[in-house]
């Protein structure tokens, strides 16, 4: 039964390669896109921890900055 | 405009990631299993018909947002909005892969049923120049640094490019082509049976929480970068 499902009357080769294409590709942008967010809420969390407590509170007022750090991605900060 | 606050698009963003995230792996598994499983073979095709679940979504689903990223950079120029220009840039990656997808699941549903891997026919030729204008659209993010000057190389990227969308979607029609006609269509009557048609819908589905998903990740990225370069200036 599993051999006829993976057989697929001769097309098994075709039909779980494009499925497989189909999935490693989303699997391969989704780590890049992830990784590539990653690395630049590292390089937001490290720049706001270097900057004096004056510009902290001047970064916190910035708008966008308040809904990142709302968002509980950089708790220690 | 207040709709496309940045502000609100990144806070709503972060918060809906991993439901979409949780909805996407939910509806791709179902639809899987229709269309590995459940949906019938084709009376001419046999089982190659499957997959059409992957290549004609991802067609689909390419042209639509080579669509939606032409129309987003026609309104920048209307109303002077740069963030349009961001989402457009966030919703590219995503249509290039979907359009990478459509050309290779393509090829490999052309040989066992055309028994040719590629043919330079209408609908093949003119997918490829669209992979072509995601390409150029993509590398020009990469290789401008000048704001103003990129924002108006990928807009005319874009628009440009939107003119060979239409000659995708028609190609079949106009020129006569190894592909066969539409099945599934909006304003005439589709010819497609319901069996197929709904493993087709829910892998459709699936295909777009995943474009959302992956467009949310690149904006919250590319809000972020922003927010660094601001940082810099304190």
């Amino acid at each position: 039964m599993i051999y006829n499902f993976l057989n697929m009357d001769g097309y098994g080769l075709y039909v779980f390669s494009s499925f497989i294409f189909t999935l490693v590709s989303f699997a391969g942008l989704y780590l890049i896109i992830k990784s590539q967010l990653i690395k630049e809420q590292k390089k937001f969390k490290a720049k706001f921890g270097s900057l004096t407590v004056d510009k902290v509170s001047a970064a916190r007022a910035q708008k966008t900055n308040k809904e990142i750090l709302a968002a509980g991605i950089f708790s220690k900060i | 405009m207040k709709f496309f606050n940045q502000n609100k698009i990144l806070n709503l963003s972060f918060r809906s990631q991993k439901i979409i995230l949780i909805f996407f792996l939910l509806i791709l598994s179902i639809g899987l299993f229709e269309a590995l499983v459940l949906s019938p073979e084709d009376y001419l095709q046999g089982d190659a018909v499957r997959i059409m679940y992957v290549h004609v979504p991802a067609a689909w689903m390419s042209l639509g947002i080579f669509s939606f990223i032409a129309f987003l950079s026609v309104l920048v120029f209307i109303f002077k909005n740069k963030n349009f220009i961001l989402i457009a840039k966030s919703i590219a990656p995503s249509g290039f892969i979907f359009n990478i997808i459509a050309l290779v699941t393509g090829s490999i549903w052309g040989r066992p049923t055309w028994g040719t891997w590629w043919a330079w026919d209408a609908r093949i030729t003119s997918m490829l120049i669209l992979a072509l204008f995601y390409l150029m659209y993509l590398m020009a993010w990469r290789i401008f640094e000048n704001k103003n000057y990129v924002l108006k190389v990928t807009s005319f990227i874009a628009i440009f490019g939107s003119i060979n969308v239409p000659i995708v979607k028609f190609s079949v029609d106009w020129w006569s082509t190894l592909h066969q006609p539409s099945s599934v269509n909006l304003i005439s009557k589709t010819t497609i049976h319901s069996s197929m048609l709904i493993p087709l819908s829910i892998m459709t589905a699936a295909f777009v929480l995943f474009s959302l998903l992956i467009f949310l990740m690149k904006y919250n990225t590319e809000l972020i970068k922003i927010k660094n370069k601001g940082l810099d200036r304190l």
